[in-house]
């Protein structure tokens, strides 16, 4: 016993060293798993108070920039709206989607891109009816799922983190696959599991396939830059040009399936 | 002791700020990214309580990890270091250092130069080794700590250049 006692007293820095080497390490392996960095993330009081004092400055830099692309999708909603003829006289959601999605505006406080699990940070929270899985769009261009949230902050996995798994469709015809990010370029990402029967084309526009509830059906990504067989010869591995650029955003769009409950109720009865 | 004390709690702080609020940012060529909050670690009085030392490391990489949604890759790079510390401190400085006549105020440039470059590329191998987390991209992670060692160790000795307070 005595001697146990000493040695603990003898290497109680190595010790200690390996305690907070463990907890780091077990936050690390955490993080790398889809939905599990429930402690460490920054939509809380300290680092979403502390970036949105610092978006608040620096988003005077890009006005111009946003005024534009805020001016182009007023442009394309404008083209939606004079294109149909109102079918009810009561208010309508004026975007493309029926009315059992929600639309809520936010602002990207922190944006990230070059890393592996690439996270972004937007200003509505819980207060804003914001939940767990909702898509976020920008510009009707995909940008990724929100995850943690508190009252004010809510984190979103970007497309361009390597954990993400969203099932995605060729837009002329209906064959879908799995939309994974290999990690390096924050302009290309991929898209496996399409059927070798499918008649892809370089330039051909990938969509979002609404299979998930979480994203809408139709939703842009991008075009195909490439395409090859993967080793099973069964499926093609599709290299896609994304349609935005995620390393500049600024306004966004959560979008909330109301259906949702009721749909992984059923898929869940399976 | 006192001033000591404040000295090394407002560069905890003030690192970090100049981390989250600039160097996040840089981006240069769309990846490469300085970490120049591991002069903490590295400035870091010789004589400590090593356990302290060793919390502190932790806690630092702990908030990062937090600004940054990485899970716990700053922190394990960091309290790798922390560690490993003493052995970069012998192998720079020699018989300075085991003489406890150490003082970061006064070395000479190629040791300083060594002792950091050491530390950072250990530093940042570990940080893209956790952040990957995948073996078989082994090649990445190599250019990745390359390319950002240069950059990291550019800009420490920059700001402990600058920071210094030799008088001569």
């Amino acid at each position: 016993m005595q001697q146990i006692v000493n040695f603990i007293l003898r290497n109680k820095s190595f010790l200690f060293f390996l305690l907070l080497l463990f907890i780091s390490v077990l936050f690390t392996i955490q993080s790398h798993s889809y939905h599990k960095s429930k402690f460490i993330n920054s939509a809380n009081f300290l680092t979403g108070g502390l970036y949105n004092a610092s978006h608040s400055i620096s988003s005077y830099f890009n006005l111009k920039e946003e005024n534009k692309k805020l001016n182009e999708e007023n442009a394309r909603l404008k083209a939606i709206i004079n294109s149909k003829k109102q079918t009810t006289s009561s208010y309508t959601d004026s975007l493309l989607y029926n009315s059992n999605y929600r639309f809520t505006p936010a602002r990207i406080i922190k944006n990230s891109y070059s890393k592996q699990q690439n996270v972004l940070l937007i200003n509505k929270g819980q207060n804003d009816s914001i939940k767990e899985d909702l898509a976020v769009i920008a510009n009707n261009k995909i940008i990724g799922i929100t995850d943690n949230y508190n009252s004010k902050y809510t984190t979103v996995i970007s497309i361009l983190n390597t954990t993400n798994r969203i099932s995605a469709q060729l837009q002329k015809t209906n064959h879908f696959g799995t939309l994974k990010w290999d990690g390096k370029s924050p302009q290309i990402i991929q898209l496996t599991d399409i059927q070798k029967s499918a008649p892809l084309k370089v330039g051909d526009t990938v969509i979002t396939s609404g299979r998930s509830a979480i994203f809408p059906k139709g939703i842009l990504i991008g075009t195909v830059k490439d395409f090859h067989l993967d080793i099973t010869e069964n499926y093609y591995d599709v290299n896609i040009n994304l349609f935005n650029d995620m390393t500049n955003l600024e306004h966004v769009i959560v979008i909330e399936n109301k259906d949702k409950s009721l749909i992984e109720a059923l898929l869940n009865n399976e | 002791m006192n001033s000591l004390l404040s000295a090394h709690t407002l560069r905890f702080i003030f690192l970090i700020l100049l981390q989250v609020l600039i160097f996040n940012r840089i981006d240069f060529l769309g990846y490469i990214n300085p970490y120049p909050y591991i002069l903490f670690v590295a400035l870091f009085p010789v004589k400590n309580n090593r356990m302290l030392f060793l919390f502190l490391s932790f806690l630092m990489g702990f908030i990062l990890d937090l600004f940054m949604d990485s899970g716990g890759v700053n922190a394990t790079a960091l309290l790798i270091i922390a560690f490993i510390r003493p052995v970069v401190l012998k192998f720079s400085f020699g018989a300075v250092y085991e003489h406890n006549a150490l003082k970061f105020n006064n070395i000479n440039f190629s040791q300083k130069l060594v002792y950091l470059s050491i530390l950072i590329v250990i530093h940042h191998f570990f940080f893209y080794l956790m952040e990957f987390f995948n073996i078989s991209k082994i090649i990445l992670i190599l250019k990745n700590t390359l390319f950002s060692s240069v950059f990291t160790i550019l800009l420490s000795i920059l700001i402990t250049t600058i920071f210094s307070r030799k008088t001569k």
